[in-house]
């Protein structure tokens, strides 16, 4: 397919002006996500709803590039597969990254494939898509990226890549629904009123403990927090990350039901209760938060004292099922 | 309200395994004597529990196989109206709160036999019924069936019962009964909320999709 103008010219519907048409079924996304609440695009939005496998089958691309897109697709949906070797944790990417990494509000990944090569301030230096990757890898499943140019590194990316499809490189326009866009912070936030709330909305699947649900060697419901969670310096553990998470896609099915303090109040709860530690970790969690804090920590609770009780949080060495702290991928990069 | 109501659920849900021994002891059945009080319901759900698909009139479900706790609190439901149906009400009527544990661990031990009414369904059908169960249509916002009924949708503990081989005209009939509102008893409306986006398309494509489909696996050993 090829990349076609504006489709408000040809649907001659009037809100979004830069959209890039993949899919037959762009508007009926956006009618459904503006009826549960989400907002419509603004006039200098880039919106793309990336393609679907069925859209796949049905291209003319080569079939083994069709194949190892399927493998990308089927590592991203099923990253439990990489188990012991790059995942140490219950994760798989669409545990986070909702409806096979494609909804908008649901941190799409499509955008990295545009976006990079680019500076990011976690790591101070310009990342390649491979590299975005291996920081999910990293932190959020808490173990060792694939090789850089392995086969399942280089189907992930092609996954991300097709997804991307007909959107334009290094696009001008801010993307919508990029990343877990954070409701308004309140004034307070109530680390009792989380709690509550995870018991009535959220442990029927996550489980009291944070446990989530296994069944068969299959995750069903992934653990928010513990041993088979997201690390210390995931993503997720901005409590920003969390509620932008949290408010745009839980409870499953139910997006948008919870307030904007709810959501606040329940990444608040979640992301003070303990996981694997940060694998950029010095030995020590104070020093660890003075050198990472400015560009990441200052959104977390990492190295501050528990509102509960007291208790200092990621002030442990326990990396959780791995038994290595940092993949020797996490490393500076000058260009000299 | 809402809560308090649904904290006895919450409390079962999360795995058994972590009960106290006490508790476990008080909420389960007798197989044995689940067999005699259920003698009333074979005319309808048969004697090895397997139901029946009704092309003209209401289907049976299927009951082998199912959790015990699941199908309790479904006998619950139904006794205090929060699951209303005039077929199945006064047989739920008729049976004590122990009778109750004890029919459901009854079917529960129970053999599951293929679902009926996905038979005839076009591989067109059939396709997009497969694809409601395993990815969902997000384009609607319908969530994929296993990701609440889990791997191959053969259920996930006493929250999320198991769908696959259940009979085609019975699926139906709950998917629009929750549409109707005359089905209400899900915990936190997470069963209410995708069946409302569903069209009737989608509907009768997944229910013959899921009825094709072997149910629970674990229990193949299991003799009735
Ligand atoms: C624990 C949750 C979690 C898991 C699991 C996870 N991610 Fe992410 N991912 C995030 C967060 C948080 C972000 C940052 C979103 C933002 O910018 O607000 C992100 C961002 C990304 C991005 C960049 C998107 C953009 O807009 O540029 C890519 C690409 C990505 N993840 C890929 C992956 C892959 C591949 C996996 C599996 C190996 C994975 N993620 C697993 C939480 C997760
Ligand atoms: C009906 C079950 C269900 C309910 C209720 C639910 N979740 Fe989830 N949650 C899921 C599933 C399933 C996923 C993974 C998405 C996927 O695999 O499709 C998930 C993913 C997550 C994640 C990212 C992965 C992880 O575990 O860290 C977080 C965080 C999370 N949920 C928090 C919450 C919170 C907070 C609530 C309550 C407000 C909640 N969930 C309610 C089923 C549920
Ligand atoms: C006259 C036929 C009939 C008889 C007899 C009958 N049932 Fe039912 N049963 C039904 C029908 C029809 C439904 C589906 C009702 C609905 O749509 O809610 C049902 C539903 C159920 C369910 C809910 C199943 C699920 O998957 O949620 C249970 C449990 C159940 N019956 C148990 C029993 C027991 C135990 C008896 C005997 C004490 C019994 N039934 C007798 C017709 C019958
Ligand atoms: C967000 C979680 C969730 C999702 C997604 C979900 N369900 Fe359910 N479903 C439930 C819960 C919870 C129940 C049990 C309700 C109860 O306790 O009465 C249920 C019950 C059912 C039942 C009744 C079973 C019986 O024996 O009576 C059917 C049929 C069903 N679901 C079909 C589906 C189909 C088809 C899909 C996919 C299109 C689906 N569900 C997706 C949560 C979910």
């Amino acid at each position: 397919m090829k990349l076609t103008f504006s489709r408000s010219v040809i649907a001659g519907s009037a809100f979004f002006a830069a959209l890039v048409f993949a899919g037959d079924q762009t508007d009926d996304y956006l009618t459904t996500l503006t009826e549960l609440g989400y907002p419509a695009p603004a006039d200098n939005q880039l919106v793309h709803i990336p393609p679907t496998l069925k859209d796949l089958e049905q291209s003319s691309m080569h079939p083994e590039l069709k194949r190892v897109i399927r493998r990308g697709h089927d590592l991203f949906t099923d990253t439990q597969q990489l188990r012991g070797e790059n995942v140490f944790n219950n994760m798989n990417c669409s545990s986070c990254h909702l409806g096979d990494g494609r909804m908008p509000f649901s941190a799409p990944v499509w955008p990295a494939a545009v976006t990079l090569p680019n500076y990011r301030g976690k790591n101070d230096h310009v990342n390649s898509l491979e590299e975005r990757i291996a920081g999910c890898f990293t932190y959020s499943m808490n173990g060792k990226p694939p090789d850089y140019g392995s086969d399942n590194m280089l189907a992930l990316a092609a996954y991300h890549h097709w997804l991307a499809r007909g959107v334009t490189m290094y696009p001008e326009q801010p993307i919508y629904g990029r990343g877990f866009p954070a409701p308004e912070r309140p004034e307070e936030v109530s680390y009792q009123r989380g709690e509550q709330l995870y018991k009535e909305k959220c442990a029927i699947c996550h489980g009291d403990n944070g446990e989530g649900l296994r069944i068969r060697d299959t995750t069903v419901f992934p653990a928010p927090w513990g041993n088979n969670s997201y690390n210390w310096g995931a993503g997720m553990v901005r409590v920003s990350s969390a509620a932008g998470f949290v408010k745009n896609n839980m409870p499953l099915g139910q997006p948008l039901s919870l307030t904007d303090q709810e959501a606040w109040d329940v990444a608040h709860f979640m992301n003070s209760q303990e996981r694997p530690q940060d694998p950029r970790y010095t030995g020590d969690v104070a020093e660890t938060l003075e050198k990472y804090g400015p560009t990441f920590h200052k959104h977390s609770l990492y190295g501050q004292k528990r509102e509960s009780d007291g208790k200092v949080l990621g002030d442990h060495s326990n990396t959780g099922n791995k038994d290595f702290l940092k993949p020797d991928t996490v490393r500076p990069r000058t260009f000299e | 309200m809402l809560t308090v109501k649904h904290l006895p659920t919450t409390i079962l849900a999360l795995s058994t395994l972590t009960l106290p021994g006490w508790l476990q002891a008080a909420t389960e059945g007798d197989a044995s004597r689940g067999a005699e009080a259920a003698a009333v319901c074979t005319s309808c759900h048969q004697a090895d529990g397997s139901g029946k698909h009704n092309e003209q009139g209401e289907s049976w479900p299927q009951l082998a196989g199912l959790d015990a706790g699941y199908l309790a609190k479904q006998l619950r439901d139904y006794q205090s109206g929060r699951r209303q149906n005039a077929t199945m009400k006064p047989f739920a009527n008729m049976l004590s709160d122990q009778q109750i544990v004890d029919v459901a661990q009854f079917y529960s031990k129970m053999a599951p036999r293929p679902g009926q009414g996905g038979e005839s369904a076009s591989t067109e059908v059939l396709q997009r019924g497969r694809i409601l169960a395993q990815r969902g249509d997000w384009s609607a916002y319908i969530v994929s069936c296993q990701s609440c009924h889990g791997p191959d949708n053969q259920g996930v503990g006493t929250v999320f019962p198991g769908i696959a081989g259940q009979h085609a005209g019975y699926i139906v009939a709950q998917l629009e009964a929750w549409q109707a509102g005359e089905r209400t008893n899900d915990p936190q409306d997470l069963m209410g909320t995708i069946a409302r986006r569903m069209n009737d398309d989608d509907i009768r494509a997944v229910a013959a999709w899921l009825a094709n489909q072997p149910p629970a696996a674990e229990l193949e050993e299991i003799q009735p």
